[in-house]
Parts: structure tokens; sequence; C-alpha cells
């Protein structure tokens, strides 16, 4: 019987047989990596909203601290936008003319609330709570990045299910003396994980990984 | 691993032959067959789609919606307060009181508000009439106030016009009235025990003299009315104290799972029958007229026709000496043995006659509870709770015969719904449409609606001020928790303030002036925010009074005229139809034959043999030369001869839910024969109609899940519930053990105390935003609902015994579900509960396959209503809302446990035992669901789960679940054994 292949031919159906799976699987890679990118997450992408509101200004340059704005950050789950009041407590008397602030104006006339954009926006199935970190030691920034150095608001971390579990594994990695929760620009000492150990048997804080905890 | 010697799997089932059986068919021992003919195919099928369409529609959904996840997350926008309203903290929950009318008296609720949307109804612990539980109807009032088919603007013929409007017109219509001093203007209400509105009553006949104030309601305690008439010669208001009461005798009352009072009294009863570690039970006669809740619960049930429970009463009243009560002797057996039982606990017992039955039956009651020197200890009399009492059936009969001869130029309808309910032989409808002028205000536009010419839409009672009267007389205040969803509606408070002194007030306004009247405290302020705040006036309870009756029980009736005989009762969740629209209620399972969306026709075994019907027989029923048609169920342990039918069904406008809802019954009622009747006669129909049944929905394979014994057995031998039950050593498991440092969540059950009155399965409905189905789901046995409570009935068909089984997820510790899920969608918490994540299933239903009780749920289609905005309001905003394919169960409430926890360590504290409460235990009205943290001894559940009578179902799977129950233990009286 005659030789229809040539000898090339094995390797040849080797090589597309592996190339195949191999093309595949750097499909299926490049599409985690796209899933996973900051364009798909919206990471470090300032956002557009109805007042360009300057963290930077109001935070690295005034020095305000985050709960005269975010009032309920350390009792509740949601950490509230401000509501209009908050804004023009101060902004009734400076910049009171300003035409970047009439939408702030004009919600407190009219009693329209503004529609702030998003910023920091986890799926509906995810039932975080600011409180319960607030109050054991993990920092704004740990989650929301310089904050004190936005012009407009980006998000700073990739807020995905894998980066929750680097802390809730390892919370020791993070977790910071309470005085400091509010801080922007605190630097780790170099002993964090020493101190992140006291402070966990310290705080009690658990390392929880169960579904529930955030999935209901 | 330990050499264990297996069980064989007869032992389980008891020798291969079942005790406990659910349906006549499995009694018969047909239940596969039975199985399988039930199981619809409606519902099921796709459309009549083929193969290549399926395909084609796959791979087209496929690259929508499954390449269209990997996108971006859409926009969102969040939308801040412009002033902050105080003591708001979005995230938070806030709760208020407030009194929940139900059946007509006010049961006192606690509301859950998330930032303005009343989402959860609870009990108020401080209220006498609730004590922290709810009925079904207080759970399911927020179907009502979001209810989309609800009246939303005023209607005048039916176009819409807004109040002005209305004031206008009334103006001119009122005017020429009056001139005659009111003459031709009638109001029609509902009983009215509001004191506020019955104030403003007062004050328009005091402005109109020649008015008329009627009062209806169909399915009200005419009987005891009468019966106070009868033996008191006055209105007296009658309740029970079930606390302190030995022996419960039910002359045909379902108190425990229906009618008013019943959450009081579920509690107080089972509160009795757990007395000094259950051994000192209370003891429970029924004789009834059909299989009720209350019936299945009986340490000795009797079934009787309703006519028989009269004659039962008199010969029990004569063996008691209670006047000259007489009884041919029928029941001697019965009588002489409850006799003395009831004699043996003078001052201790309670006889409680049901509301449908006849004026003799209560008046026989009073005068029996008077001569056991029950009155002031178990029975309580007070003056009556309603403003104005009066034969309601005569005072409709008046309204009906002057609307038909033209006397009423002025009609006033508030609430209610007379067209549809009125008694047939008054013809309100005709004389309605010769009224020139009719108002209707009410929550729901319905039948009667349609026929007035104004209709009002009136606000919910969470949506406007108000105040009502509980059981025992105490008085709330009303607080509504939300603005009017729709802008136009009145309340009967304002529509009356109007008519007396245009331009009206706010009812805030007229509620609190009636009360800085009637106070009569110095600080009115404090005093007004105390009553609102608590949820009820302190001190406000009707006190008793001392009556004596004087054993006038009427003629005995004359023997039957012969032939069958109608029973016509309000049905346990509908009412007399004012909740035909809500869909919890529609698809709640009744107690004993859990139909939803239909009522039946209900008859005895041995009757329905006797004229040749299945189940399900689509018949037409003749009684008077009137006819309705509907489905025969046969009930077992229903009386012969005797058929038992259900008001409140077969509503034409009341909504997309209660519309075409079972069959009505009100056409054949008629003001003579408000109950029962005789001369029943059946027609054969062709045409199927079947019902949608969930008591055949997950099989427990004929295993006797239910342990149970007498209170004698279990003194004789306490240990028999862990006897029955094969727990297999813990240590038997392939898998690694879970080791349970912090908190260990668990449940018990008593099923002592269960009276399956079915609050807690819609309590779970509400708090974990469980989608209804329908009834072609059901039929496809696709109900949702995450809890349900199994009938089981055991003994002969005719004369059974009955068990309830409130079945959950029982979280176990070895979890068949979560070792079978592909893609880890259900798991093991570090606490021991099985979570599931509702995102990451893809709907293989492995797990439901693999659960031996059958507590997984799976959305086989898009059962949640994501469109309709009004129902969005309920949800609880701190459960995920499920889509179509995933499966969802029970997690005990997890999003309460988290918040709980998280305000725990906040605190850095241990979570209190009770803190936490379960949908299902904090409704429960008889305190059967105990959850709580078991590694802690000292906690209550931890305490119930070393009683001797704690047992785990299906122990011999080794899934060691974290739910287990307590023995059912019932209380018979020795004299009746070997009867």
């Amino acid at each position: 019987m005659p030789q229809y292949f040539s000898r090339s031919a094995n390797s040849f159906a080797r090589f597309t047989v592996l190339g195949a799976i191999c093309a595949l699987l750097a499909l299926g890679w490049w599409g985690y990596l796209i899933v996973r990118s900051p364009y798909e997450i919206m990471q470090n992408v300032p956002r557009e909203q109805p007042v360009p509101f300057s963290h930077k200004h109001h935070v690295g340059g005034l020095g305000i601290d985050c709960r005269y704005c975010h009032t309920t950050v350390e009792k509740s789950s949601f950490a509230n936008i401000p509501a209009t009041k908050i804004c023009m407590n101060c902004h009734s008397q400076m910049w009171a003319t300003s035409p970047m602030l009439e939408p702030v104006r004009e919600s407190y006339r009219t009693g329209k609330s503004i529609e702030w954009t998003r910023v920091n926006d986890l799926p509906e199935f995810v039932y975080f709570d600011h409180s319960i970190h607030v109050n054991h030691g993990v920092g704004c920034e740990t989650c929301h990045g310089r904050v004190d150095e936005m012009p407009l608001t980006w998000q700073a971390a990739p807020l995905t299910m894998k980066w929750c579990l680097t802390c809730h594994r390892n919370p020791e990695r993070f977790v910071r003396p309470r005085n400091e929760v509010f801080s922007m620009a605190y630097t780790p000492p170099p002993n964090q994980i020493a101190l992140g150990k006291r402070l966990v048997r310290e705080y009690h804080i658990k390392s929880l990984t169960s579904c529930s905890t955030c999935h209901r | 691993m330990p050499n264990q010697d297996f069980i064989p799997i007869e032992a389980l089932t008891q020798g291969g032959e079942p005790k406990l059986w659910r349906t006549p068919e499995e009694f018969e021992g047909h239940s596969e067959e039975l199985e399988l003919e039930n199981y619809s195919e409606e519902g099921i099928e796709f459309s009549g789609a083929s193969r290549r369409r399926f395909l084609s529609l796959m791979a087209g959904s496929m690259a929508l919606a499954g390449l269209t996840g990997c996108t971006r997350q859409p926009e969102e926008t969040i939308m801040p307060y412009v002033n902050p309203p105080e003591n708001v903290i979005p995230g938070r929950p806030k709760y208020y009181a407030t009194a929940a009318p139900v059946n007509g008296i006010a049961e006192g609720v606690i509301v859950e508000s998330h930032t303005g949307r009343p989402t959860k109804v609870e009990g108020n612990p401080d209220h006498p009439a609730s004590f922290g539980a709810t009925s079904v109807h207080s759970q399911a009032c927020l179907m009502d106030l979001y209810d989309p088919d609800r009246g939303r603007e005023i209607i005048y013929l039916g176009l819409p016009r807004n109040w002005a409007s209305f004031q206008n017109a009334w103006s001119q219509v009122i005017a020429p009235v009056a001139s005659r001093q009111g003459a031709g203007f009638q109001i029609l209400t509902e009983t009215v025990i509001s004191p506020t509105l019955g104030a403003q009553l007062q004050a328009v006949l005091k402005k109109f003299p020649a008015a008329k104030w009627r009062q209806f309601d169909p399915a009200g305690p005419h009987s005891a009315r009468a019966a106070a008439q009868m033996v008191f010669g006055k209105p007296v208001h009658t309740y029970y104290k079930l606390a302190t009461a030995d022996i419960v005798v039910s002359l045909d009352a379902d108190f425990l799972a229906c009618g008013r009072g019943s959450t009081r009294y579920a509690r107080d009863f089972s509160t009795r029958r757990r007395q000094g570690d259950r051994l000192d039970m209370n003891r429970l006669y029924v004789i009834e007229s059909t299989m009720t809740a209350t019936g299945g619960k009986a340490d000795h049930r009797l079934a009787l026709r309703y006519t028989q429970v009269e004659e039962f009463a008199r010969e029990l009243a004569a063996a008691l000496s209670v006047g000259d009560a007489s009884g041919s002797g029928a029941y001697q057996s019965w009588v002489t043995r409850m006799a003395r039982d009831l004699q043996a606990h003078k001052g201790a017992s309670a006889i409680i006659p049901g509301e449908h039955q006849s004026p003799a039956v209560h008046a026989l009651a009073l005068a029996m509870n008077a001569a056991l020197g029950n009155n002031g200890k178990t029975v309580i009399h007070t003056n009556p709770l309603e403003v104005q009492p009066l034969d309601q059936i005569e005072s409709l009969r008046e309204l009906s015969r002057d609307m038909n001869d033209g006397k009423v130029d002025v009609l006033l309808i508030m609430g209610g719904n007379p067209v549809y309910n009125a008694p047939a032989d008054f013809h309100f409808t005709t004389g309605l449409e010769k009224v020139k002028t009719s108002v209707h205000c009410a929550t729901q536009f319905n039948e009667t609606s349609l026929k007035t010419t104004w209709h009002i839409p009136e606000p919910h009672f969470l949506e406007d001020w108000g105040d009502t009267r509980s059981l025992d007389g105490t008085a709330s205040i009303i607080q509504p928790l939300i603005a009017p969803l729709y802008g136009d509606s009145r309340s009967q408070l304002q529509v009356l303030d109007t008519i007396v002194q245009y331009p009206g007030r706010s009812s805030y306004e007229i509620v609190r002036a009636y009360w800085s009247n009637q106070s009569g405290v110095k600080d009115f302020e404090s005093w007004w925010r105390k009553s609102v705040h608590d949820g009820l006036i302190a001190d406000s309870a009707l006190p008793p009074i001392s009556v004596t009756p004087n054993n006038n029980f009427g003629a005995p009736p004359s023997s039957s005229s012969g032939g069958m005989e109608i029973v016509m009762r309000p049905d346990v969740y509908m009412y007399d139809g004012r909740y035909a629209n809500n869909m919890w209620l529609q698809e709640l399972p009744h107690p004993m034959t859990k139909l939803t969306w239909d009522n039946a026709i209900f008859l005895s075994p041995k009757t329905a043999k006797r004229l040749r019907f299945d189940n399900q027989q689509h018949v037409e029923l003749k009684y008077h030369d009137r006819s309705v048609r509907g489905s025969v169920w046969i009930l077992p342990g229903h009386p012969d001869e005797s058929t038992t039918v259900d008001l409140g069904y077969g509503r034409w406008h009341s909504g997309r839910a209660g519309n075409g809802a079972g069959f009505n019954v009100y056409p054949i009622r008629t003001s003579d024969a408000l109950w029962t009747g005789t001369g029943v006669e059946f027609r054969k129909l062709d045409k199927p109609n079947p019902l949608a049944t969930t008591q055949m929905n997950q099989s427990m394979e004929h295993r006797d899940v239910v342990i149970r014994n007498t209170l004698d057995g279990y003194k004789k031998n306490p240990n028999f519930a862990k006897q029955t039950e094969h727990a297999p050593p813990a240590n038997l498991t392939l898998y690694p053990q879970w080791n349970y440092t912090g908190y260990a969540w668990a449940m018990s059950i008593d099923l002592t105390a269960c009276v399956n009155c079915q609050a807690c399965v819609i309590a779970c409905q509400a708090e974990n935003n469980i989608a209804v189905v329908g009834k072609e789901q059901v039929l496809a046995r696709r109900a949702m609902h995450w809890l349900r409570i199994d009938t089981y009935y055991e003994g002969d068909i005719s004369y059974p015994t009955a068990y309830y089984c409130p079945v959950p997820c029982m979280q176990c510790e070895n979890a068949p579900c979560e070792l079978v899920c592909p893609v880890q969608a259900t798991n093991h918490s570090s606490d021991g509960l099985n979570d599931m994540v509702y995102n990451r299933c893809i709907g293989t239903r492995y797990c439901s396959n693999n659960c031996p009780w059958k507590v997984r749920r799976f959305n086989f289609f898009l059962f949640q209503d994501w469109k309709t905005e009004t129902w969005k309001m309920q949800r609880n905003p701190d459960v995920s809302v499920r889509s179509r394919g995933v499966m969802e169960k029970c997690t005990y409430c997890v999003q309460r446990i988290r918040e709980a926890e998280i305000t725990a360590a906040n605190e850095a504290r241990y979570i209190h035992d009770g803190e936490i409460q379960t949908a299902c235990m904090q409704v429960c009205p008889t305190q059967a669901i105990v959850f709580g943290d078991k590694n802690n001894s000292a906690n209550r559940v931890a305490k119930l789960k070393a009683e001797k009578l704690n047992y785990a179902m299906y122990a011999e799977l080794n899934t060691r679940p974290r739910t287990t129950y307590l023995a059912e233990l019932r209380n018979q009286n020795p004299e009746f054994q070997g009867a």
C-alpha cells in the first residue's frame, strides 16, 4: 500500500493538534485578561460627574475628614454620598456664585437630588459593609487609594472577588491601627506582618471566606 | 471506619407498611399512580418548539446573553438626599409600630422600613393580640399596599376625576338631602371598631338626623352577636385566655389557625401545652363540621355535620346540667367523658364556639362556660368592640329594600364589597343601580366600585393615620409608614370630615383631635408620642364585665329536612374575599389540603365514594334553585353527607391575581341560611378543572418522619424519640469533619406546638423575596416556598389524626447538596450553613436531586416580576432577587445573621441569645421554631436540642442536620382509651 502521507505529516499533525489546544488556551487566557483588565473593570478611569468635585482639593488641599461628608461610613453598610445640604454648609458662603456649582445650588433650590455617577460599584449580589471594615482597621485608602490626590475620582482597586480575598485570607497584611483608618498618606511599618497579627488579635478580626459573608 | 451494622431500609418504613399518609389515594395504597397522574405537563412544555428551533435559540441566546455577560457593568448613579431626614441612615432599616386591621380587628405590628419603603411586617412584642407574632394576613398586607391593581384615582362613571371635582359634585348632591334632614342619605360601612371613625359617623348622623348608618360584614361574628342578645339581652364581646385553660373544647371553631384573635389564642394554647416540661399538657377536644388545622391538632376529634354540632352542644350542656338543655343521647359516650373532664377542671377550661356556628351553639357555649366557672378566668366578657353593634344582616336587608324601593338618593359605601358578597336574596346590585349618587371609598377598585357612580381610592393602612382596637379592646393608633402611593386617595375619615365640616382636615389631624379629647391627660403631646411609638394606647383594654346568661338557647332545630348539607365558611386566607388579589395569600397552601389558587367542594371520602366522584371531579353544585361550579376535593376527616365550600373566591374584578381564581359561593348564600343549609345536589361536568395542590409535591417516600407519642407513652418511656430515630455514629463519614469554633447556627422545631397556620411560610416569602409562580406552575410542582409545612394523616381515613411538620433547609453538617455542585455554588460556611451563591449557580439541579428533604427550589422560568414598579418597592434590599435558571433555598435568613454579626462585632461582643430571629421564628404564633447558636449551651436552642424529645429527621442518612425536631405529644384522655 503506498504511503499517502510523508513522514513529516506526523509531526505536522502533532503540531496542529497541540497548536490548536494552545491556541484555545491562549484565547481563553486572553479572554480572562480582558475581563480582568482595568479597561473592563473601569479601574483608574476618572469619571465625569455633574459637578467636577475634586477630592484632591477638599481632602488633600483643605484637609476635610472623610466623615464630614460620608457620615454613615462607621454606622452603616453604605458610605453615603453627602446630601446637597452638606455641600451648601460651606458653599452658601464660599464660591456662592461660582457657575461650576450651579447644579448644587439648583438641587438645593428645587429639592431634586444631584445624580452622581457611581465610581466604586460592586455588583448587586455582593453585600459589602463599610462599618465593619472601618471599625476593624481597614483604611479608606486600602480600597479607595489616594483619594486626596484625585482631582476627579476614579476606582483605584480592581474590586474583583480575587482582590477581596487577598485581604480576607490574610488580613494581617493590610490592617492598620484604628486611629490611622482615615489617614491618607499612611505608610505601613516595616514590621507590618507582626503589627498586623497583633491587630488581628486585638480587634478580633476573623478571616471570613464563607460565601454568605458577602453573597446572600 | 467503625464496624457498623447498616439498618435495613424496611425498618425505616416500619416494615414496609407506611403509617402516615397524605391523601386518600395514598391511604388506599396507590400513591405512585397518583403521583404520575397528578404530574401535570402543563407549563413544562417548551411552547411547541422543535429541536432545531431550540438549538438555534440556544445559540442565539449564548451569543447575546453569554458573551454580553463579559461587558462592563452598566453605569449607575447615586441620588443622595437634598436635606437628609433626621435619624435616617441609608443602609440601615428603621422600625415603626402600627396596627394592622386583620379580619376587622387590630393586630399590633412593627414594620421594617428601608429608606421610606415598608418591606416587612413583624409582630409587636408588646401588643396583647400578637406578642410579637403575626397572622398570615399581617404578613401579606404588603402585597395589598403595593398591589398594582389598586384604585389609583377618583373615578366618576368610569372617567378619572380629582378630589376638587368630587367635593364640587358632592356639595350639589348633598344640598337637597340636607334640606330633608338627610332623608334619602344612607351610609354603608363594614363593622366599625375605630373609635375616631365611629365618632365621625355619629357626627354625620347628628348633622343629618334622618340619614341611616348601615353596617355589613359578610363573614363577621353574626352568631356571636345574636347569642349575646339571646342570653345576656345586650351586646357583649367575648374572648378567651387560653394560657390557663387545662381543657379546651372547640365547637366547630378553627381558633388556632384562622379567625379573629387566632394569633393570640395559638400563643396561649401552645404555651399552656408545654407547661411543666410538657408533663402538664392541656387537652383539646374538637367537634367540627370540616377538617381544620385546629381539628388536626386535637387530642380528641369528632367530625359531625353542622347541625349535629348543635345537638352535641345541647347534649354536652345537659351533661353539665346547664339550664334546661337536653340532648338526644346520640353522643353519650363522648359527652359523659368530656363532661367529667370539664367538671374536674372547673374554672380552667374553655368552650369555644365557631364564628360561623349557629347562635344556639354560641348561647350554649356561653352558658356552659358560666356553669363551669370559667367566666373572668379563661373566658372574658367585655362591652362590645364595635361602636354600634347591630344585626348586620337586618341592616343590609333594610338598605337593600330601601334602595330597591327607590328611597335612597345618596349612598356612601365605606370599604367592603357588597356587590360581590351581599346575600343573594337581597338583590343588592339591582338596588344599587337605582341609587342616583353612590360613592364607594375603598382601597381596591372592586366589583362594587364598578357599580357605583363614584369611586374614591382609600389609602392602605400603611399610608395614612387611623385607629382601631384589638381582641381585648386595646386601642392602637395606626401610624403610616409611607405617603400614599396615589395622590388623590382619601381616607374614610377624610371623606366623612368633608361631609360634616367641609373642607376637611388630614387624617392625622382628625385622629389627633379625637384622642386629644378622649385621652383626658394633661400632657397630651407626650401621651400621643408614647402611644404612637408603642403601637398601642396603654391601659385601653376594655374592662371585663360580669354577666350571667339566662339559659335561653332557642328551640332545638327541627330534624333536618333531608338531603345533603352544605356549610359555607370564610376561607382561611381569602376571608370574605377581600384578600383575593393578594398573590402571596393566593399561592399559600391551605393548611389541610395544601390547595393554592382555588377553593373546592369538600366531601368526605365515604360520600365521594357514594356519589362516585374521584378527587378533582368538576361538578355543578345545585342548592335551592341556584348553582355554582367547582371541583371536588376529598377531605379526610370531613363528616359524611355534608359538603363544605369556602367563601372569598371567584371574584371577577379584583385584579390580576384574584380574577378567576376559584368559584364564587355568594350566589348561593342567602340571608336565611348564611352558613348552612340542606338539599344539595351534584351534577358531574365533563370539562376537567384541575386543582393546584402542593400536598404531594415533596415525597418523603413513606418514611415515618413524624415521631410521636401520647403523653402517657412519654411518661412511661421518655426516650422514645431517640429510640425511634436511627442515628449512626457521627464519625461514620468519608469526609473530614468540620470544626466550628465560633457560632454554630441551629434550629429546633417543636412539633407539639406547630398548628399549621402557615405564617412561617409567608413570612419567609416576604423576607427572602420569594417569587409567586401562579397556578399552572404550582400544578407543575414548581411552587417556590423555601419553607413548607407537611401535613400527614394517620389512622382511618374517616377519622384520621393529623400531624404537621415544618420543613426548612436542614443545614446538614455532612450536606449531600454541597458535594455534587459542579461549580461550587453551594458551600459550607464556617458557622455551619449550607450557603447558596445565586450568582454562581448554573442550574444543573444536582443539589436538589441529592437533597433527601427536597427543600431546594429552582427558578424554571423568570418567576420574579422584574417589571412592575410597585413590587420592586417591597423587595428586601438585603437579599438577592433571583433570576431564571438559579437554584434557591433557605439559609436561616443569613442576611439577618450577618447583619447581627456585624453589629455585634462593631460593638465587640457576643451575639445574645434571641438577638437573631429568622423570619419563620419571629412570626410563629406558637413559638414552635427556635433559632440560635448551639455552641453556647446556655442558649435556648442548645437546651432544646438536649431535650429527650429531640430527634433529627432522616437521622439514618448521617447528614447531621442542624435543624432538628421535638417529637409530637398528644394528651389523650385515659378514659377514651380503647373507645
